[in-house]
């Protein structure tokens, strides 16, 4: 169901440079507490943990609650010495992982 | 009791009464206490002091759907002043609990924004948890027009 995450990291920084970065999946994030047209209600599913490692190291992470809205989005810092790669995971209620990369040149 | 004129009068005042007493026995600052137990449960029973964290969230939302909400913490994120964890309650949705940011080293800067959903106007919380243990707060009222949890 989720696609394609789209994530923005700046192609390149200096070393010690705080930079943005912001990340944005597709995923409906039922929250639980809606209900069908039969009047049952519709069972939770949404995304329950975001993180972002650089090389190995956990960067920035997040416990998702229901009352995040749809297609999550996050926007946070990162400070990164040498060139490498960010890694993003993303963790479904049933279990499936959503993962994407980006790289990032230090000058 | 029969339903007369009078009966109703005196009982619509007795409600209106009620409902303005019922207002002014919360206090403003109060949370509700599923939020205020979630609270005490992220600190460890620390009371959480006012400044240090800040929480950007628009004035009225009118959609609750999608609500745009900014935490930072003034911090260097450096050695021993670094923030662990930022944790976002909405006192007023079916469940308070939003989301817990979790910061490192690496993270530069102690900032997060993200979209959240609120059912109706509501007090936002937000509560940071430094690395040394001490706990800061701050609040916003967000006034939401069209709710966000469904129904």
């Amino acid at each position: 169901m989720a696609s394609k995450p789209r994530i923005k990291v700046p192609k390149s920084a200096s070393a010690g440079e705080v930079i943005t970065i912001k990340t944005l999946i597709s995923h409906e994030m039922e929250s639980g507490q809606r209900k069908d047209k039969e009047g049952n209600p519709i069972p939770r599913r949404i995304i329950n943990k975001f993180t972002c490692a650089f090389e190995g190291a956990t960067v920035f992470e997040c416990d998702l609650d229901p009352a995040i809205s749809a297609n999550p989005y996050f926007e946070f810092n990162a400070k990164v010495a040498q060139s490498g790669t960010f890694k993003f995971t993303w963790v479904d209620d049933d279990g499936s992982v959503y993962e994407a990369e980006a790289p990032i040149e230090v000058k | 009791m029969k339903l007369t004129r009078r009966n109703v009068l005196g009982l619509s005042v007795g409600a209106a009464a009620f409902t303005i007493a019922g207002i002014q026995a919360r206090p403003a600052s109060a949370a509700t206490e599923a939020t205020q137990k979630s609270i005490m449960d992220f600190t460890g029973g620390a009371e959480p002091a006012a400044g240090k964290v800040s929480l950007t969230a628009p004035e009225i939302a009118e959609n609750g759907n999608t609500v745009p909400v900014t935490v930072s913490v003034d911090s260097a994120m450096e050695g021993d002043d670094l923030v662990a964890s930022i944790v976002v309650f909405a006192d007023g949705n079916p469940n308070p609990a939003v989301a817990t940011f979790h910061f490192s080293e690496m993270s530069g800067a102690a900032l997060a924004t993200t979209r959240i959903r609120l059912a109706k106007t509501q007090d936002v919380i937000a509560v940071a948890k430094m690395k040394d243990g001490s706990v800061f707060m701050d609040k916003k009222q967000v006034k939401v027009t069209i709710g966000g949890c469904g129904g």
